[in-house]
This record gives structure tokens, sequence and C-alpha cells, in this order.
């Protein structure tokens, strides 16, 4: 009886600790206000095409191309760029044939991305604990 | 194919998945590479339909080694092998289905689970199914449980429960705030990969229990306390994914603190057991040996690694980079799929053909692991170079590949190797699988 009681006092932690996470603990603004309608839409077809699979997302997804969180402010046509790999492809990225309107709906997507975080992170302080304290988007 | 063996029909049909798998992923390392190789097939779909075949040959294997050990050796005949046979057609009809929509290019984009989100429905009908099964029958048992029924029944639990987390973006209130989503998705994989961690790890202390001949190895106090330690992990351990996702701050430190335990729990566990066994009875199951000793082995790399890269102020560095792919390919190939492999040939020991002494099987574990240590190196170098690049110079991410290209060459060259040597342990599993399931 023992182990059940200890396994259900973990279950009953766990299941309290989802919870916060689900809601205060990942209640993050930075962005939000850019995330509309067309920015839904780009995140629906950036899951449709299954562009994680080549592209990361705060350094998530796979490696053939590169991360996408602040592709547009990596440099200083980033948007001009980027809707020319959208409209053509690359040598690595197949050209998806995408439609005006999914382009800009992607378009809005990694705005709103961009403005969510820095990746990768170049303002940082590590402490002794080994913690990184992460300069955050406001 | 004997119908009235269910699990030998999940080990049959996972050992076509890891071959499968494992020859996708050769096909995915060549066209990243050679990015116009086998072309009517682009990486954007190769790789899922590599991980998703790896992944079912995880869960296959572990799935039909538990249907196949109850009845045999734990004295607890399943409530229902019909049951047992839908779930096995439920796998492979969704499995199907999921590498036609790969094909066909329907995606839903998930990372892992890149498959419409459809199809999550048949997978978790299939799991309850398993879970009804797999409790009724163990809860005919008379005794204390050992700590693995423990295991797979908690594998099957935090399986259903990670699962539906992972679909939790179908709802708005996830899918609106991409931290929230994002979080929520890597909390729910970092929790299933401890899921299947119960079942594979279970699986390996009842394959040891077995060979040892030694009931304190499933029954210890030591053994449920690593139990737990597991489970804690499986819960709260798996923030070191996202450290750097802008969420609270307290959900990585937590996570910073007991990650990365469950490696060393089983690393324990192994080096418990093989102090106690006697030579001669490693000699009789020496295959299944082979393989343990192989795991025993990769745990210590994996564990190293693993420690390492969930210290922040180095996953800082490390994110992001091919050195998070060695890890998961170091886990996945030489621990779960080592100790996998170990269960089919404990299941084999009842096979007249002498596995173990056959040159293929030689070849085969040799070259796996020595192709998987070379493959698993190459990868942290090529994330040792990416992460120092991506820090000290502005150099393109382009630019950055180039550098590393070298490493992932020399990466693919070995997963070819790597190919071929599980490949010819599987082709001797194959047929004594088959064979075993006409004989009964």
């Amino acid at each position: 009886m023992g182990k059940q009681l200890v396994f259900a006092g973990f279950l009953v932690v766990f299941f309290a600790y989802s919870s916060i996470v689900y809601t205060i603990g990942t209640r993050h603004s930075a962005g939000q206000d850019h995330f509309g309608e067309q920015a839904r839409q780009g995140k629906l077809l950036f899951q449709q095409y299954n562009c994680i699979s080549c592209h990361q997302i705060y350094g998530l997804g796979g490696y053939m191309g590169p991360d996408l969180t602040n592709a547009l402010s990596n440099h200083e046509n980033g948007e001009i760029i980027a809707r020319a790999y959208l409209k053509a492809g690359t040598q690595k990225m197949p050209n998806f044939n995408l439609t005006d309107e999914e382009i800009d709906a992607l378009i809005a997507f990694l705005k709103y991305m961009d403005r969510s975080a820095y990746y990768p992170v170049k303002d940082f302080e590590i402490s002794l604990s080994g913690i990184v304290d992460i300069k955050e988007k406001k | 194919m004997n119908f009235k063996q269910p699990g030998l029909l999940f080990v049959w049909i996972a050992l076509l998945a890891l071959l499968s798998g494992v020859f996708m992923g050769t096909t995915a390392a060549l066209q990243f590479i050679y990015p116009d190789f086998f072309e009517f097939l682009p990486f954007f779909k190769s790789r899922p339909l590599h991980v998703s075949l790896v992944v079912s040959w995880i869960f296959g294997c572990a799935i039909g080694g538990i249907y196949y050990y109850l009845p045999k050796y734990c004295q607890l005949p399943l409530f229902s092998p019909a049951l047992a046979s839908l779930h096995f057609w439920i796998f492979v009809g969704t499995g199907a289905a999921i590498v036609i929509s790969y094909a066909a290019g329907q995606f839903g984009g998930r990372e892992y689970w890149e498959f419409p989100p459809v199809l999550s429905i048949p997978i978790i009908i299939s799991w309850i199914l398993f879970g009804v099964n797999f409790f009724i029958s163990a809860f005919r048992q008379k005794t204390k449980w050992p700590v693995y029924l423990w295991m797979w029944g908690t594998g099957i639990f935090f399986f259903l429960y990670t699962f539906i987390e992972a679909n939790l973006w179908i709802f708005s209130f996830f899918s609106d705030n991409i931290v929230r989503e994002i979080t929520i998705q890597w909390k729910a994989y970092g929790s299933l990969v401890g899921s299947w961690n119960m079942l594979v790890y279970g699986t390996a202390i009842f394959v040891m229990q077995k060979i040892s001949g030694d009931p304190g190895v499933g029954t210890s106090r030591t053994a449920f306390f690593l139990y737990f330690l597991g489970l804690a992990n499986l819960m709260f351990g798996w923030a070191h994914h996202t450290y750097i996702v802008p969420a609270s701050p307290w959900i990585r430190h937590l996570a910073y603190f007991i990650s990365m335990t469950e490696l060393l729990v089983l690393a324990k566990i192994i080096w418990s057991w093989k102090s106690t066994l006697s030579q001669a009875k490693k000699y009789h199951h020496q295959a299944a040996y082979q393989f343990m000793l192989a795991s025993e082995i990769w745990i210590f790399f994996n564990l190293t690694l693993a420690i390492l890269i969930s210290i922040p102020a180095i996953n800082l560095f490390t994110h992001g980079t091919h050195i998070t792919v060695a890890h998961s390919m170091g886990s996945t190939i030489g621990i779960n799929t080592m100790i996998l492999l170990a269960s089919v040939f404990f299941i084999l020991q009842g096979d007249p053909a002498k596995q173990a002494d056959h040159p293929a099987f030689k070849s085969g574990i040799w070259l796996s692991n020595l192709a998987l240590l070379v493959f698993w190196w190459s990868l942290i170098l090529a994330g040792y170079t990416k992460g120092k690049l991506s820090f000290t110079t502005e150099l393109s991410f382009q630019e950055i590949m180039d550098e590393v290209l070298p490493y992932l060459m020399t990466f693919t060259v070995a997963g070819i190797a790597l190919f071929m040597g599980i490949a010819l342990i599987v082709w001797r599993a194959l047929p004594g699988i088959y064979r075993l399931s006409r004989a009964r």
C-alpha cells in the first residue's frame, strides 16, 4: 500500500504542476499583439508544409535550414529575403508554389515569432550555479 | 504468422520498422549533403518517415515483449488475446496511414508527430485497448508487483496522458500563444520519452531478472527507490529541451535539478545485476547478454552527455546544435534499441538456431556499435563547431554549415555502416521470430 500512496502523491503533485505550467507558467505576452488571424493562418501553413522538419523555432526543429525565430530581423532586408525564398525556394528548399496570400500569412507568423523572443540568445548572464539569466523581449 | 501470438506479431513488425526506419535515416542523412538525392521523397518527407518508423520500432517491440512475457513468464494470461490482436491491426493500419500521408505530403507539422492530427484518434484507442488488457491481466497477480510491472503500467498510463497533452495545440487557448504551445509540446515530448523509457527499462529489468534467475532484481527496495526517481524525472525533468523558450524561469530551474537522473537509475540497476551473474549463465544467454552489455556502455556515454547538456550554462551553447541529435540518437539506438534487441534475442532463446554463434550476428553487433560510436562523435563535433561559430563569429547559417560539412559526411558514412550492422542483426532475428510463432 505504501508504494501506491507514494505513486498517488506523485500524481497529485504532477497534475497540480501541469495545471500551473498550462496557465501562469506560460503566460508570455511579448509579441502577442502581433498574433492576429493572418499570423494564425501562417502558423497553420507552417505546419501544413512541415517547415519544422528543416527549420527551427527557438532552436527546436530540424537542422537542414536556419532557425526562423528572428529570421526577419537578423538581416537588414529580412522580410524581402524571406519573401523571395518563399516564392521560389532555394537549392535546398523546395518551391512549394505558395500563393501571395499564403506568403503574406507566413510572413505575418514570422513577424509574430520575431517579436516573441531572441534566438540565438546573445544577451545573457551566467551565475556560478550554472543558471543562465536570459534577456527577454518585452 | 500465428495470430494467437500477438506479442510475436508486434515484435516481428517492429523489427521491419527498425530496418525501414534506419534505411530512411541514412536516406535523410544523404539528402543533408546531396539535397537532390532520392528526389521523389525529399528531406521534409524522409525525416518524418525515419522518425515515425523508429518510434514504431521502440513502441512495437516493447509492447510485443509485454504481450509475450505476461502469459509466458509471469503466469498472467492475457485478459483478451483478441483485444491484443485488434491492437496489433490498429497499430499496423495507423502506421500504414501515416506512411501514406507523409508520402502524399499531408502533414500535421508537429515535430516527431508530423502526421495529420486525425490519426491520433486510432493511436489513443489502441493504447486504451493495451491499457485495459495489461491492467486487467496484471491485477490477477496475487503477490506484490515486481518493479517491471509498475514500470510497464506507468509507461502505458503516461503515454496516453502525454500523447493527449501533445495534441492540446488543437485548442486555441494553447495554440494562440507560441510560448505556451511550444513549452507544452516539449513538456509532453519529454514526458512521453520518459513513458517509453519506462516500457523499455521495465523490459530491461525483466530480461535481467530472468537471465540472472535472481527475483531480487525486480523487487528490491533499491529498484523501487530508483523507479520513483525515474518517475519524478518523467514528470518534472523535461524542461532542458526548453531552457531557451521564455516561459517562467522556475520551470527550467526545477528541471535543472532533477534532469536526466533516469539513465543513472538504470545504470545502477544493470551494474548490480552484472555483478551477480555467473559466467555460465552469461554464456547460455550470450546474444541477449551482449546487447545488454552494449546498452550499459551506451548508458555511460549518454549519461555523461545528458548531464552536461542539462546544465543551463552549457545548454545555452549546445541547444539547437547537432549535440542534441547526438544525445537523442545515442539514447534511441545505443540504449533503447540495444535493450529491445536484448529482449528480442531473449525471446529467441527458445529458437533452435544458435543466433549468437552465427558470424553474421557477431559482425552485426560489432559493426552497429562501432559505427554508432563514429556516428555519435561526428554529431558532437558537428554540434560543437556549429555552437562555437554561432557565438564567436558573424558567419551566416550557410557559412557555418560549410564548416560543419566534413563531420556530417563522416556521420553519413557511419550511418550507412550502422544500417548494415542493424540489418545483419535483424536478418538473423526475423526468421527466428517467425519460426517461434509457428512452433507454439
